[in-house]
């Protein structure tokens, strides 16, 4: 039963981040880098898989030293491990991946001050062990990387008329250069988010309606 | 780069042609999340751009006498030494200026680690400016923010009176307006090309 249990709610742990608590579409956390660098998905990807790397490996040493670290310095004491893991990935980076490393250029570096690998650390690793603390932060990172993909998808395909790289719309398509320029980052997200309020409203709604029916019954 | 750069070409390109929030996308948290305001955006543009030019001094000595013999420790010295010395600079003008401090007060632990600071220290590093370039750059860019953020509040100020579907209420009609306004900034890239 306890096992059950425990399953269920690492599920929860993981599940939440990628939708109910997406920290891009819902908690608009890490705004800099989902903007800055998806003018492609492949950035977007490669943009999402280092946050990733960063965020795990903090949460998991985080958690690891939880009972350790003073109140008083919590937070100086995350920001360097956070600082460490991040100067791990862009010299990793620059060594495996040049031409990536050189397309994120110093957006790499900022990843240190996402706010949302703080956040995490601060109201979930601090405070959880470590099993629980790395499946809230992958779900977390996939809901980002999710999120980072999704906005890269449609830049590239609007701005650049193909995917990965690869042309889909043939030569008559004329692509439009806003949405790979710096505008095409706000208006991407800003309709995104739009229509993700219009779900979240509509399923309510749908629900509302559901539930009154059967009161009616 | 680097070197002989003209002054002002570093000031406007910060402040106009390459500004800090709406190409780079740099300190997107305080810009959509206070600017409801104008005047209150303006007090926080301000805090910033004082944030601003002790980064920049901070980061030039950083890279003049610690960071050539110790590169990985960049990103570690910068955000401890630049969140320290805003602290310290903070407490002596709680001291010496409490007028000051209270325009600015409130808004300096907000930015301390904002994107925008360890950005502009990392852009700095990256292109390579002297101590005089380096204030400079610090002052367009910090100028620059408080712009974006002035006019993302008087547009915001404004939409308040309209009758705005509740569905694009909130942060998705504040990306769409910036994006807008970044549109309409993108027509300064050309400044500078004839010269």
């Amino acid at each position: 039963m306890s096992k059950e249990n425990k399953d269920s709610q690492s599920r929860a742990d993981f599940i939440k981040g990628l939708w109910d608590e997406n920290p891009v579409f819902v908690a608009l956390l890490g705004m800099c880098p989902a903007l800055a660098v998806t003018n492609s998905a492949i950035n977007g990807l490669a943009m999402g898989l280092a946050t990733t790397f960063v965020l795990l490996c903090s949460s998991i040493l985080v958690s690891l030293a939880r009972n350790i670290i003073p109140k008083q310095v919590r937070i100086t004491s995350y920001i360097i491990i956070i600082a460490t893991f991040v100067t791990v990935v862009d010299f990793g980076l620059a060594a495996f991946a040049p031409a990536i490393h050189k397309e994120l250029g110093a957006f790499i570096a900022l990843i240190v001050v996402n706010c949302l690998i703080l956040g995490r650390q601060e109201a979930f690793a601090s405070k959880n062990p470590v099993g629980r603390s790395i499946m809230d932060a992958l779900g977390m990172s996939v809901g980002f990387t999710f999120a980072l993909l999704c906005i890269g998808i449609i830049r590239e395909i609007l701005g650049n008329g193909s995917l990965f790289n690869i042309s889909i719309f043939g030569e008559s398509f004329e692509p439009w250069v806003v949405m790979i320029l710096p505008p095409g980052g706000f208006f991407a997200l800003g309709f995104l988010l739009l229509f993700f309020n219009w779900y979240t409203e509509r399923k309510k709604n749908k629900k509302s309606i559901i539930d009154s029916k059967s009161n009616a019954k | 780069m680097g070197g002989n750069e003209n002054i002002l070409f570093i000031f406007i390109s910060a402040l106009l042609i390459n500004n800090f929030t709406l190409s780079y996308f740099l300190g997107l948290c305080p810009f959509l999340g206070v600017s409801g305001k104008i005047i209150t955006a303006f007090r926080l543009g301000l805090a910033n751009i004082f944030v601003m030019v002790i980064t920049a001094i901070c980061a030039y000595s950083l890279n003049t006498w610690v960071l050539p013999y110790a590169p990985y420790l960049r990103l570690i010295s910068f955000i401890i030494v630049i969140a320290s010395t805003v602290q310290f600079v903070e407490m002596a003008i709680k001291k010496l200026s409490p007028e000051l401090f209270k325009a600015l007060g409130i808004f300096l632990p907000l930015i301390t680690t904002n994107c925008a600071i360890l950005g502009l220290a990392l852009f700095q590093t990256n292109k390579g400016y002297d101590f005089f370039q380096g204030l400079i750059y610090a002052l367009g860019a910090g100028a620059g923010v408080t712009l974006a953020l002035v006019l993302l509040a008087g547009v915001r100020e404004e939409t308040r009176i309209l009758n705005i579907p509740k569905l694009i209420e909130g942060a998705a009609l504040n990306l769409i307006i910036a994006g807008i306004i970044s549109m309409a900034f993108m027509g300064f890239a050309g400044l500078f090309s004839g010269a």
